[in-house]
């Protein structure tokens, strides 16, 4: 039976030949994955075992990756003990695919994965964080789960009932415009599917601009389809997830390739072609409140935040630094860049990106999710207006529940910077 | 049954119903107080005890979109609040099922403040308007969970019978 690429990692992770759409499945995983809500799962997880007369233990500690970003430094004693309690956990249970608050480790989770290795085509990766369906840009089938599902995981190895959910087949042909890249694509799909037009659902994502497109734009792409209500999205493995693995994330060793049948069953197909395509902006309080750049009538801003999972890799930090080097930011204008890892941070100041940003009169912050959720740094006064290349524009999402934020790429952001007002690069 | 103690609109995030900054709290039994934190109004009403178990908060499309966090279902569990909307997103529809914190789909649902609901059958009916809506029935696959009490007691059951150590 001809299978599309979950339907393939599925049934491969649970020893079928075949799986079709709405069967009901126990995966096993290949990789856990954590932040600081691995506190929530640890407390679950010793729940799990009271009255088994078991000793607690993870099922496989080589699986379990658990990763410091969203609040760090600690900005509080209570997110410190929560630091303080998953450290001891770790070294207990022998998990050594932490990532402590490092700056040669250290980063948000979605980058410190594929970065390292940990996640390969194929795989069954979950995650207690929305934004695991990143991982699929490696050709993974990867979902977001919450704590007491994990701590589940972490005792059985596998993930109950998973329903095997139907694709969207998403064809995008063409090359891409000068300023415009993949951020600016998934905010236009996203507009199109609507906040749940995927709900349940996969997004696999092929055509001739996807197969050019490095993999940091495919993780932007994976990242945001749970915008769209995606389980998860994901781009079947080729010739340059093999080249990322090898060359940016050091893996030796074989790498499998899963690919969907030329006569898979999508429950729908688009064609897209981006040639034309304008710079997109997400305007509050939905992900899927998005126009074109030239709907957006002078918008001005009191915050510009470049960075977060969905674009703080490399690629991004030099769109925006090529636009900001030797410009300066505008008076009213707070920017704020943080990368995506250490490691990203690190290459970006080799390339001059960061001397650029700091010149221009931008605040550098520490990898991690900083502004991104609101909780820790750079959260918004009252009725202010952010624009950020982060993922999401819920009201109260940078902190303040009267605040404002749109959603745009680097190269958007940093024009943006410089004039004080939602900018087209282009002009 | 129950009265519609707040109606609320399409694609309310998990943002909304717990926001970020309250994320350092994990423990169901302390996430209660930070529910709906923002809406500072309904959030003094619930901490005030005004509104009573079973109590229906009503919404529209994609309710619990956004963060997996899972303070959004205990939050609302510490209440016992039962969560009618006209579809619900998919990781905060599971956490639902994993703490036990009801959920009822309805696809066309109408009600407003005030309104009594009761379930007769596999409907909805709107005691103050008279009109019966159809319940969307959960994924059949999710009942296990929902019969063990919740996902802790399934997974201690799973764990309790495997052989392994
Ligand atoms: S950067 Fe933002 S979206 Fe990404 S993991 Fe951190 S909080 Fe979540």
């Amino acid at each position: 039976m001809p299978m599309t690429v979950v339907e393939k990692v599925l049934a491969r992770a649970t020893g079928r030949s075949s799986v079709k759409v709405g069967d009901v499945v126990e995966p096993r995983v290949d990789l856990a994955m954590s932040h600081e809500n691995a506190a929530l799962v640890i407390n679950q997880f010793l729940e799990i075992y009271k009255g088994t007369n078991k000793p607690p233990k993870v099922w496989d500690h080589d699986k379990v990756a658990i990763i410091f970003d969203h609040r760090v430094p600690a900005e509080s004693p209570k997110t410190a003990t929560n630091h303080k309690k998953i450290r001891e956990f770790v070294a207990s249970h022998m998990i050594h695919k932490f990532h402590d608050i490092r700056g040669d480790m250290g980063g948000i989770c979605h980058q410190v994965l594929p970065e390292n290795g940990y996640v390969r085509p194929g795989y069954v990766v979950v995650g207690t964080d929305s934004h695991t369906t990143s991982h699929g840009a490696l050709g993974a089938f990867s979902f977001g789960i919450g704590a007491t599902e994990m701590a589940s995981v972490w005792a059985l190895g596998i993930v109950l009932n998973v329903e095997v959910p139907a694709t969207i087949r998403v064809n995008v042909f063409g090359r891409f415009p000068e300023f415009v890249g993949p951020k600016d694509f998934i905010l236009h799909l996203i507009g199109k599917l609507g906040a749940e037009g995927a709900n349940f659902k996969v997004i696999e994502f092929g055509g001739e601009a996807i197969w050019n497109m490095p993999t940091s734009g495919r993780l932007t792409l994976c990242n945001m389809s749970v915008e769209a209500g995606a389980t998860s999205g994901i781009v079947p493995g080729d010739d340059e997830t093999i080249r990322y693995l090898r060359h940016d994330a050091g893996v030796v060793g074989d790498i499998e390739l899963v690919l969907p049948d030329a006569d898979a069953r999508y429950e729908r197909i688009l064609n897209i072609d981006v040639s034309d395509l304008d710079p997109q902006i997400a305007c509050p309080h939905t992900v899927d409140n998005v126009k074109p750049i030239d709907k957006i009538n002078h918008v001005k801003v009191n915050q510009v935040v470049i960075g977060s999972c969905t674009n703080g890799r490399l690629d991004d930090l030099e769109s925006a630094a090529k636009i900001m080097k030797g410009k300066k930011v505008a008076k009213h204008v707070r920017m704020l860049v943080f990368p995506a890892s250490g490691k990203i941070y690190r290459q970006a100041l080799a390339k001059g990106y960061i001397g650029d940003f700091m010149n221009a009169g931008a605040v550098v912050m520490n990898p991690g999710c900083g502004p991104c959720l609101g909780v820790h740094e750079g959260a918004l006064g009252d009725n202010e207006v952010a624009l950020s290349t982060t993922n999401r524009n819920f009201k109260g999402r940078m902190g303040n529940p009267t605040g404002e934020v749109y959603l745009c790429s680097p190269a958007v952001a940093a024009a943006s910077a410089i004039t004080g007002v939602i900018t087209d690069p282009r002009s | 049954m129950s009265t519609v103690v707040i109606k609320l609109d399409d694609d309310i995030s998990t943002d909304v119903i717990y926001p970020g900054r309250y994320m350092a709290t994990v423990l169901p039994t302390e996430t209660p107080q930070f529910a709906f934190a923002d809406m500072t109004e309904f959030n003094a009403k619930l901490k005030g005890k005004q509104v009573p178990p079973d109590s229906v908060i009503v919404a529209g499309k994609n309710f619990g979109c956004g963060s997996s966090r899972e303070q959004a279902v205990s939050t609302l569990k510490g209440y016992e609040l039962t969560i009618v909307a006209r579809s619900f997103a998919r990781i905060f529809l599971q956490n639902s099922v994993n703490l036990g914190l009801r959920l009822i789909e309805v696809s066309d649902i109408e009600a407003s403040e005030g309104d009594d609901l009761e379930i007769v059958g596999k409907e909805l009916v709107n005691k103050t308007t008279g009109r019966r809506f159809k319940i969307v029935p959960l994924p059949q696959s999710r009942q296990a969970i929902i019969d063990a009490g919740g996902l802790v007691a399934y997974t201690r059951k799973r764990v309790a019978e495997s052989s392994a150590v």
